[in-house]
């Protein structure tokens, strides 16, 4: 066990284990110090410098994110000083930033436009910076609008860490830095493995999932579920649309106990097969040669008198039954028991050893 | 998996045996990605050059289908080199000696000539596990979609109870689940020889505790293995069969003699949420719903049961498959079908196994639970076998080298392998645009020394010929596979690799060889416009061979 470093913060006293840093702590007891660019899932970035705070004793001011708890360290988050710190800095990324927020996708979940209401800031006073940089929205899974880019790295950092791809990288320097692919190509499969982890981390509205293009986050109700494809067992939330009752997407979920935010693109994005037209919708039954439409007694009627013919004519080992995988457990119990209990046979397997 | 998919971050080695994992599992492959960028050593066996074999400590391409002499080869070094686990192999394992004998002859000079891996390479990898205390073995079909599939899953317990590295954390043997819930599918029973919990049909006892539940007597006679199940409906003594959320069609090998069985059955049912090919021969279908419409649990490979909560409506009519089966078995006039939720199930299922005897809905919540959990004050179980095995001592068998089924020869030269790919799975993800739009059609992955050979390059189309089937793909050329060998996948309907695939089945699972058939390829010439193809028209319908 490590040891564990008492310190106070905006005079809470908290204890947290040694190698902790400042921003965690202060979550510990309810105090969220404004950033941009942490996660504490990645390296510490200290780029966006919204979460600079006072320590006792230090005439510098240090950033929360990167800056680890000391036993006896005294710190304030928000004072006066801090607060017009943190006002000039967004005036700053501001002045880099379109001023489209009315139409942008973004709108209810951008950390920038949070951060400015809570701190009052309308407007930069510097003038535009906003590159014209075209969109990238040539793959089917997102839009990369590099013009709205912060340069919190968040996206780079993904890339590098919890996806190790490192399809994107920032290129350039100083206000003309971009994060771009190699070759400045436009996302790719043969580069990218099209995750969407870095549409998850990116705060403001520089990456877009394209499915959610069009929905504004408070239509949307989200339904933790488990992913219906490999035996990994990621968690996610299904997001509904409830004016139309249907799956928009898909986001992740910090908390799911295998995968936390980690998603893979068939994870992340299948979710318009849910409402593909080609869903089968009635009971069918084959008729010289074609396939009508049949109600529900009907198909069921004939399934069990079928059935139990056979059985009659042939005893119950000649009819068998192919359960699913790819079904739930109580759908499969189900299934077993009607083979055993209801065709009284053992004929039913699954593709378990494939 | 006898361990947890999150002990992968603090394993000191990951011995990745016939698993593409960043492409087949990509969340458990990018977490061996993540502990290999802080330090972890990699060994991937596998012929193909994997995302994971290029960045891997020591990748060892074996010759396909030599994985027993390969994994013989290494404990032949582990015990000549004196790196066994002796305390270990006493205390816990029988069948020591035996297995000393066979691998006696597994010289590390044979093994090299071979599976086509040098000595060096063997005694490096050999060297790293033995003496690795947190190392996990790791393997998926490549493992067992062999005809001795079996034999390669016992030789790699002999090879972690060898060097003692099974009921520890961040180690153990690990098959990653290829399905969300082939576990819970297992554990549920959907078994010939089992009932629910692994409790066997031909124990009269086992067998009396679910007559006793259910209320009735329970057939002793030995059930049907999906291949069987289509050679009796072939030899006429199965005359129907009841189909829910699989498509054999498509995934089961030999394609051809699959659909012959569901011609010759006097009656198919098909319980599905798209038209599938297997429907196409069904008397009757079933509109389901998929997992966004139901509740209900899956079992991860962790043994992690996990809530599937109702998000959306059913489209249509279709309805949650257990009713279905549920409201077929009252019609029956069966008695135990009366369930009104899926709750009310899981109770069943609780009161029937103990291994989630301590597991309710309430419990699972957002975390879940990991089997065993025989009470509801049980924590779950994160790594099994930790206070030693529950059959008492691990055996150890001693394993000889099979070759495979069907080599390639003069007429079949190319060794065709088969997987999946990233961005799809099985067949029903070309139902969402995304995906599909990401990978529409079949890409045959081919050595630029056999594309050069038969004139083909870049997108260009093939015809790919097996003794048992003839499909055309496009092929794309890379030197991720070896030069005489060819890798295609199970998901496009356009290019149906199973009717290539051989039915010829490991003796015990009866799990097809799927990852080594002998092919033919040639070049086909067509005037087609690609974007003018109809989704899902095969391939084989608009190409003819070239002169």
């Amino acid at each position: 066990m490590p040891k564990l470093v008492k310190l106070i913060i905006d005079g809470k006293s908290v204890e947290v284990p040694e190698g902790t840093v400042i921003i965690e702590a202060a979550r510990k007891v309810g105090i969220e110090i404004p950033n941009l660019c942490y996660d504490k899932h990645l390296t510490a970035f200290s780029g966006c410098r919204m979460c600079l705070v006072e320590v006792e004793g230090s005439k510098k001011l240090v950033t929360a994110c990167s800056t680890l708890v000391r036993e006896g360290m005294s710190v304030k988050t928000r004072t006066e000083r801090l607060i017009r710190y943190r006002r000039e800095l967004l005036n700053l990324i501001l002045g880099n930033h379109p001023q489209d927020c009315l139409t942008c996708e973004k709108v209810g979940n951008c950390k920038l436009q949070e951060l400015c209401y809570e701190y009052g800031v309308k407007e930069s006073t510097y003038p535009s910076l906003v590159p014209n940089l075209p969109l990238d929205d040539a793959n089917p899974v997102m839009i990369r609008d590099q013009n709205k880019c912060i340069k919190c790295g968040k996206c780079v950092r993904v890339c590098r860490e919890i996806q190790v791809t490192n399809a994107i990288d920032f290129a350039g320097r100083g206000v003309e830095s971009t994060v771009t692919t190699a070759f400045d190509r436009p996302i790719a499969r043969d580069f990218c493995r099209m995750c969407g982890q870095c549409i998850t981390a990116c705060p403001v509205g520089a990456l877009t999932n394209k499915q959610f293009v069009g929905t504004r986050p408070w239509e949307l109700k989200k339904v933790r579920t488990t992913c219906p494809f490999c035996g990994t067992g990621c968690n996610f939330d299904l997001n509904v649309n409830i004016k139309t009752g249907h799956v928009v997407g898909v986001t992740a979920a910090e908390d799911a106990p295998i995968n936390g935010t980690q998603l893979c693109v068939k994870g992340r994005f299948h979710t318009d097969l849910i409402h593909s037209p080609d869903r089968l919708k009635h009971p069918l039954i084959r008729e010289n040669g074609k396939f009508r439409e049949a109600s529900w007694d009907e198909a069921i009627q004939l399934t069990a008198r079928r059935l139990s013919e056979i059985v009659a004519r042939h005893g119950p080992n000649s009819v068998a039954g192919l359960s699913s995988a790819r079904c739930t457990n109580e759908d499969n119990f189900v299934f077993q028991k009607f083979m055993r209990v209801a065709l009284k046979n053992n004929n039913v397997d699954h593709c378990a050893r494939t | 998996m006898t361990n947890s998919v999150n002990e992968i971050l603090d394993e000191d080695l990951l011995f990745v045996i016939g698993s593409n994992t960043t492409e087949a599992h990509p969340v458990i492959g990018i977490k061996m990605k993540q502990a290999v960028r802080h330090g972890t050593k990699l060994i991937v066996i596998d012929p193909r050059r994997t995302e994971l074999a290029a960045m891997a400590d020591l990748w060892l391409p074996l010759r396909s289908g030599t994985d027993i002499p390969l994994i013989n080869g290494l404990m032949h070094i582990i015990v000549k080199e004196g790196l066994q686990d002796e305390a270990y192999i006493r205390e816990r394992c029988e069948g020591y000696e035996e297995l000393l004998k066979t691998i006696e002859a597994y010289t590390p000079e044979r093994v090299a000539s071979l599976t086509g891996i040098p000595v060096e390479k063997l005694q490096e990898a050999a060297r790293l596990y033995a003496t690795t205390k947190k190392a996990g073995i790791f393997y998926t079909l490549g493992i067992t979609e062999h005809i001795c599939g079996t034999d390669n899953v016992k030789s790699l317990a002999n090879l972690a109870l060898l060097t003692g590295h099974v009921g520890f954390p961040n180690a153990g043997i690990n098959p990653l689940r290829g399905q969300n819930n082939v576990q819970g599918a297992c554990d549920m029973a959907a078994l010939p020889t089992d009932l629910p919990g692994y409790k066997k049909v031909a124990n009269p006892e086992h067998r009396a505790f679910f007559e006793e539940l259910w209320g009735c007597s329970l057939s002793s006679d030995k059930g049907l293995m999906i291949p069987e199940m289509f050679d009796a409906a072939l030899d006429g003594t199965l005359k129907a069969m009841y189909v829910m959320g699989e498509d054999p069609v498509m995934s089961d090998p030999n394609a051809n003699h699959v659909k012959k069985a569901f011609e010759a059955m006097e009656f198919v049912v098909v319980q599905e949420i798209f038209m599938s090919e297997t429907a196409r021969f069904a008397d009757v279908i079933f509109p389901a719903t998929c997992y966004a419409e139901k509740d209900g649990t899956f079992t991860a490979s962790e043994r992690r049961v996990q809530r599937v909560r109702k998000a959306v409506e059913p489209p249509g009519e279709a309805r949650v498959d257990w009713t279905i089966i549920a409201r077929i078995a009252r019609e029956m006039g069966a008695k135990g079908f009366d369930w009104t939720s899926s709750e009310e199930i899981f109770e069943e299922i609780r009161a029937a196994m103990p291994m989630y005897r301590g597991m309710t809905y309430e419990r699972l919540g957002t975390t879940g639970l990991q089997w065993p959990c025989p009470t509801e004050d049980h924590p779950g179980t994160p790594y099994l076998h930790k206070d030693g095995f529950s059959i008492g001592k691990a055996k150890m068998t001693p394993i000889d080298h099979v070759e495979p089924a069907e080599p390639v020869c003069k007429d079949y030269p190319t060794l065709l392998i088969t997987g999946r790919r990233l961005e799809h799975y099985n067949v029903m993800t070309r139902f969402s645009p995304t995906l599909d739009a990401i990978v529409p059609c079949e890409m045959a992955e081919m050595n630029p020394e056999d594309a050069r050979e038969l004139g083909l390059a870049e997108g260009d189309l093939a015809r790919v010929t097996s003794r048992r089937g003839s499909v055309v793909t496009r092929v794309t050329v890379t030197d991720k596979v070896k030069p005489g060998s060819l890798f295609m996948t199970l998901h496009f309907k356009e290019s149906p690799t199973n009717e290539l695939t051989i039915d010829a089945y490991d003796p015990v699972t009866l799990t097809a060889e799927y990852k080594i058939a002998a092919v033919q390829v040639e070049k086909v010439k067509t005037d087609y416009d690609p974007s003018e193809i109809d989704r899902f028209v095969r391939l084989t319908e608009l190409v003819e061979p070239q002169e």
